[in-house]
């Protein structure tokens, strides 16, 4: 049984619940459970029409758990034992479930959990294994989004930028699980950019394919970082990168451009050149300057230094560092790339172990500590 | 989304308010106060924000290897050990705002008197795993 498949279909079939009368928090619960008796059923007995057969099941299911519901005072109205087909929709049920899912009242973290059940039909558990909580905190926070969500209309049109910071969080936060968050949220993005036409959309996709390529040569076989500069260039995946930097062509041609085609730009650039001493960084430093044009971000600006210390001397880089926050999230390691580029050897050990003191996760503090490592181990000899 | 650590210690934070050791309460105070962990563990679960609690009795012991085929050295407990943690709570939330929150609110535990112990804690971040987009 393709399970891909099958969790594709989960936003149709929980719109056309929503279409026949159920709401919201009813109709993805029918839709969870019709799903995991899915998983139990079809590989001994496929049904030929697969959605048809969810909607079915789904649809009973519903119409159980209303009926047990006695103090539902509405269920004669709305529960028909054979429901006439609901009006066409206006706008796609599967872009109305992403929007739902991300609506801003939502934390990210209620967003992320909401979105990956009701629209990627992932189960309460494997959100909770992939997020490293118990199961039942994640069903509480899943109910609670659920319950914050459910006086929004479903026919109301949302924000594409809210859906797109939620499957962005998908892909870049996710734990290495039994779920494949990366390519979970990959598959959430191509799907929602065959429902809706946006360029932005389009770049966080590209942004995405352009980043999965690289992933079997970020880390070494021990689980240790491998930077950019190191990693085996023969090993990237040359598909996902075509696909990403068609998908991102595409989009810049519209002219309306956006901080995900930024940056899938500038990943375009580093997946485009065949050596790192042969990356392009002056375009790079470029597509910075869009970026932070376009969001002000001070991270933006810290990654720029690193650019323009790269393309025009780590002096330059050095310069454009001393104009930032030094408190910034990685500053010291940026300080300490930069000081070692520039010869200082000792400035940039001390900064190195001070950025490991600092950093916000294992693989980073201990790349950071073998980094000041070997320039002590250098200076020593 | 980040997960926080939540310490609590027998000894080794500042004093706190209503400073009165456990012992010396009513055991009704000390069922209140119990059942204010329990109830705050519970509410946290539904926030949807619960990851773990757990107590630690005071007495340990040290224990390190002592080479080849020789059975570890243990030594301890020492009265004088500065840092003696109680147990702790595993949070997972939005934001570094909302662990101080949180941590606020446990504090608040009722001791002596009923009144709220203004407990010290200790908030510690968990190291998470890399973000895939770093350039």
């Amino acid at each position: 049984m393709d399970e891909a498949l099958l969790r594709s279909l989960t936003p149709g079939v929980i719109g056309i619940l929503v279409r026949r009368g159920a709401d919201f928090a009813a109709a993805e619960d029918a839709v969870q459970d019709a799903l995991v008796e899915a998983v139990r059923v079809w590989p001994a007995d496929p049904p030929r029409d697969a959605k048809g057969w969810l909607v079915t099941v789904a649809w009973r299911r519903f119409l159980d758990a209303t009926r047990a519901d006695t103090a539902r005072r509405r269920r004669e109205d709305l529960v028909d034992e054979e429901p006439p087909p609901g009006p066409a929709p206006a706008v796609d049920d599967t872009l109305q479930l992403y929007f739902l899912c991300a609506q801003p009242s939502l934390t990210p973290s209620s967003a992320v959990a909401l979105t990956l059940r009701a629209v990627g039909g992932l189960t309460t558990r494997q959100i909770a294994q992939a997020y490293l909580v118990p199961e039942a905190t994640m069903a509480q926070r899943i109910s609670r989004a659920k319950r914050t969500v459910s006086s929004v209309r479903f026919d109301r049109p949302g924000d594409v930028a809210t859906v797109l910071r939620v499957l962005y969080l998908v892909f870049n936060e996710g734990y290495s699980g039994d779920v494949d968050l990366a390519a979970e949220a990959i598959r959430l993005t191509r799907q929602l950019a065959a429902v809706i036409d946006h360029p932005e959309v389009a770049g966080l996709l590209a942004l995405m394919l352009l980043h999965h390529a690289r992933r079997a040569t970020r880390t070494a076989p021990d689980g240790s970082l491998v930077p950019l500069a190191e990693q085996d260039r023969s090993r990237w995946d040359t598909g996902a990168i075509a696909e990403g930097v068609g998908i991102l062509q595409a989009a810049l041609a519209r002219d309306r451009l956006g901080e995900f085609q930024a940056q899938a730009a500038i990943a375009a650039l580093h997946a485009d050149a065949p050596t790192a001493g042969e990356t392009d960084w002056v375009q790079i430093v470029e597509w910075y300057d869009e970026l932070v044009r376009l969001t002000g971000s001070p991270v933006v600006r810290l990654n720029r230094a690193v650019a323009v210390g790269e393309a025009d001397g780590p002096p330059a880089g050095l310069a454009a560092l001393a104009e930032l926050d030094g408190s910034l999230p990685r500053h010291a390691a940026v300080a300490a790339y930069l000081h070692e580029r520039n010869g200082d050897a000792a400035t940039a050990a001390r900064l190195y172990a001070e950025a490991a003191r600092k950093a916000p996760n294992l693989a980073e503090r201990d790349y950071l500590t073998r980094q000041a490592a070997r320039l002590n181990a250098r200076r020593c000899r | 989304m980040a997960k926080y650590l939540l310490l609590k210690h027998y000894r080794g934070a500042p004093a706190p308010v209503n400073d009165v050791p456990m012992e010396q309460w009513t055991p009704e105070e000390i069922s209140a106060h119990v059942q204010f962990m329990h109830d705050f563990a519970a509410q946290l679960e539904r926030t949807g924000e619960f990851v773990d609690g757990m107590a630690l009795a005071p007495e340990g012991t040290w224990v390190r290897y002592d080479g080849e085929g020789r059975p570890p050295v243990t030594d301890g407990p020492f009265a004088e050990t500065k840092d003696l943690i109680a147990g702790w709570m595993v949070i997972d939330v939005d934001s570094y705002e909302r662990a101080i929150e949180v941590a606020g609110e446990l504090s608040a535990a009722p001791g002596a008197g009923g009144k709220p112990i203004h407990e010290w804690l200790e908030v510690r971040p968990f190291l998470a795993e890399p973000p895939t987009i770093t350039e």
